[in-house]
């Protein structure tokens, strides 16, 4: 007989749980309490990005390792992914910040004006110098989670819409709420992450663009079609309103590194609680009859792969996450 | 030691709180350079920041929260206003910000922010350049500690104005003296100290380096190192080098 588990939550942490257990045949079901993914999940919100090098600048070194081999599983479990690299620049005077960027990352080659009007034409003239990291990727983090569902449900996983409590479940249930799970979580913060969703066919990326600079450091992720997110800030707040600021800042960045920006139409603007622990690294614990995974912080589709592994590992052979 | 409001400190390290990359590296950068002071931030946290606010209160050292980003005298004494009741402090660093490009401070609002906060029952700690007639006038509005800067925030260039920083401290040898902003370097530091200087406060040189916490350790060494020099009362340059050792009698003096 086939091990049955009941993961609650379906934003990004729960659903590669449930993705990496039905893949060693385990009869899953999945709680949330709305019937599809939405902006009620904060990996709605995501920027996509599946850069393992990038991340490194201030991540803990397990973040690289953990997130290594996240494009090729969102490839296997059926979500698009562009493996088209990632590209790091900076305006004029803030050379210093390329600098210290590429003293703390590895897998970037140092590209000219010359390479990075090659790889990103509309950016010429803006820029001059910048860090090319070959390897990275990135995806939809919208359609990844749609995909992910609907495999999953074509194979015969559940999907169950309803508020309901882990504690109050019966067998092996796993806790992928996220931020709402604070109240068992000791140690879980929210730390507030505000973004746009601009559409401006005039400008074309092929790659996730971070623009670095000392005070508003902005990242770019093309979603095809000419809409573009804009991302994104790190405040250690819980909140659900962005502020002008942010706003100003965000916009500002993006005029700066193409003006074209700035003819763009706003689609969204996102705001949602990134669930993080104390060191920003995730976690999967057993507490009771209950396994806790949670903490993805800014990293949920780069290291939500990671997590769903370690969750099946401790379901199926009972081992213990850090050992992995 | 020059107290601080009353209060004196065990080390000479004030440490910022923003850009670490996570609040654990932030706590074993405290642990590690044992600093005294933790300057936190209201204005870009605002909101329901509990969970951050109580990081810095279980840090276990004195709060002492600013006003940075604010650009107006308004600004600045609501923020301080909140910041009395999120910890329950009177000590506020003061900045009032009036240029977005050195980000340096518009004295003419200090000074009035400082007096409104003062008379308001606040301990004001402003954050000033190193003018002898705005730091008097500081001192007029009911500030007991000036915070002069070294150079502009987030900058690392240093003691940028030798001779300002040197004249300051012999002008008011009485007032506790913090070098807050531009350190990039222990080295840096050091030399505040060797100038008499009380304390220095900074961030980004811990928060952005590659190892935060061995860097704040590194920077507590250099804190100690210059204020032993200083109150060992360091010898006096000299354009002439004088032998430490008799010369006359040698067999050959060539």
């Amino acid at each position: 007989m086939s091990q049955t588990v009941t993961i609650v939550g379906a934003g990004v942490a729960g659903l590669c749980a449930a993705r990496a257990l039905a893949w060693r045949g385990a009869e899953v079901t999945v709680w949330d309490r709305e019937p599809k993914p939405g902006p009620h999940h904060c990996s709605w919100w995501a920027g996509g990005m599946l850069a393992p090098g990038c991340e490194g600048e201030s991540a803990e070194p397990e973040v690289a390792l953990w997130g290594r081999d996240a494009a090729e599983w969102w490839t296997r479990a059926g979500a698009e992914v562009v493996r088209n690299g990632s590209l790091v620049v900076s305006l004029g005077r803030d050379r210093a910040e390329l600098t210290r960027f590429a003293k703390r990352t590895e897998g970037h080659e140092a590209v000219d004006a010359e390479t990075i009007a090659g790889l990103e034409p509309d950016l010429v003239g803006r820029v001059s110098r910048g860090l090319f990291f070959r390897d990275e990727a990135h995806l939809t983090p919208r359609d990844a989670l749609r995909v992910l569902r609907a495999r999953m449900a074509g194979e015969g996983v559940r999907f169950c819409t309803g508020d309901v409590d882990p504690e109050a479940l019966p067998g092996v249930v796993v806790d992928a709420r996220g931020f709402a799970a604070r109240d068992v979580l000791e140690g879980l913060r929210g730390v507030k992450g505000e973004m746009l969703v601009l559409r401006c066919p005039e400008v074309t990326l092929r790659r996730p663009v971070r623009l670095l600079h000392p005070r508003i450091p902005l990242y770019v992720v093309p979603r095809g079609d000419g809409v573009f997110m804009l991302g994104a800030t790190q405040i250690e707040a819980v909140g659900d309103r962005i502020t002008a600021r942010s706003m100003m800042e965000l916009l500002s960045a993006a005029y700066a590194l193409n003006p074209a920006f700035g003819e763009a139409e706003v689609l969204e603007i996102g705001v949602d609680s990134r669930p993080a622990f104390a060191d920003n690294l995730p976690r999967v614990e057993r507490d009771g009859d209950v396994i806790r995974a949670n903490g993805l912080f800014r990293h949920g589709f780069l290291l939500g792969p990671w997590l769903g592994e370690r969750v099946a590992d401790m379901v199926m052979e009972g081992r213990d996450a850090r050992c992995a | 030691m020059r107290e601080f409001y009353g209060v004196a400190l065990d080390t000479p390290l004030m440490l910022g709180t923003a850009q670490y990359p996570s609040p654990a590296v932030l706590a074993e950068s405290f642990q590690r350079s044992g600093a005294s002071v933790a300057t936190v931030s209201l204005r870009r946290e605002q909101g329901a920041g509990q969970d951050f606010w109580q990081l810095i209160r279980d840090l276990g050292v004195h709060v002492l929260p600013n006003t940075a980003g604010c650009h107006t005298v308004k600004e600045a004494v609501t923020t301080a206003h909140m910041a009395r009741e999120v910890f329950g402090t009177k000590w506020i660093k003061l900045e009032v910000i009036g240029e977005e490009d050195t980000l340096q401070p518009d004295v003419f609002g200090l000074v009035e922010a400082a007096r409104v906060l003062a008379e308001d029952g606040f301990e004001v700690f402003p954050y000033t350049t190193e003018d002898l007639v705005v730091a008097g006038k500081l001192l007029d509005a009911g500030c007991e500690v000036l915070m002069p800067w070294g150079a502009p925030i987030g900058s690392g260039l240093g003691l940028n104005n030798l001779f300002g920083l040197r004249a300051m401290r012999a002008h008011f040898p009485d007032v506790p003296l913090v070098i807050d902003a531009g350190l990039g370097l222990p080295s840096q530091a050091a030399q505040a100290m060797e100038l008499g200087y009380d304390a220095i406060l900074l961030n980004t040189a811990v928060a952005k380096a590659g190892d935060p916490a061995m860097m704040a350790e590194g920077f507590a060494r250099a804190l100690e190192a210059g204020r032993l020099a200083f109150d060992a009362g360091p010898m006096e340059p000299r354009d002439m080098a004088a032998p430490s050792t008799p010369v006359i009698g040698k067999a050959f003096l060539e």
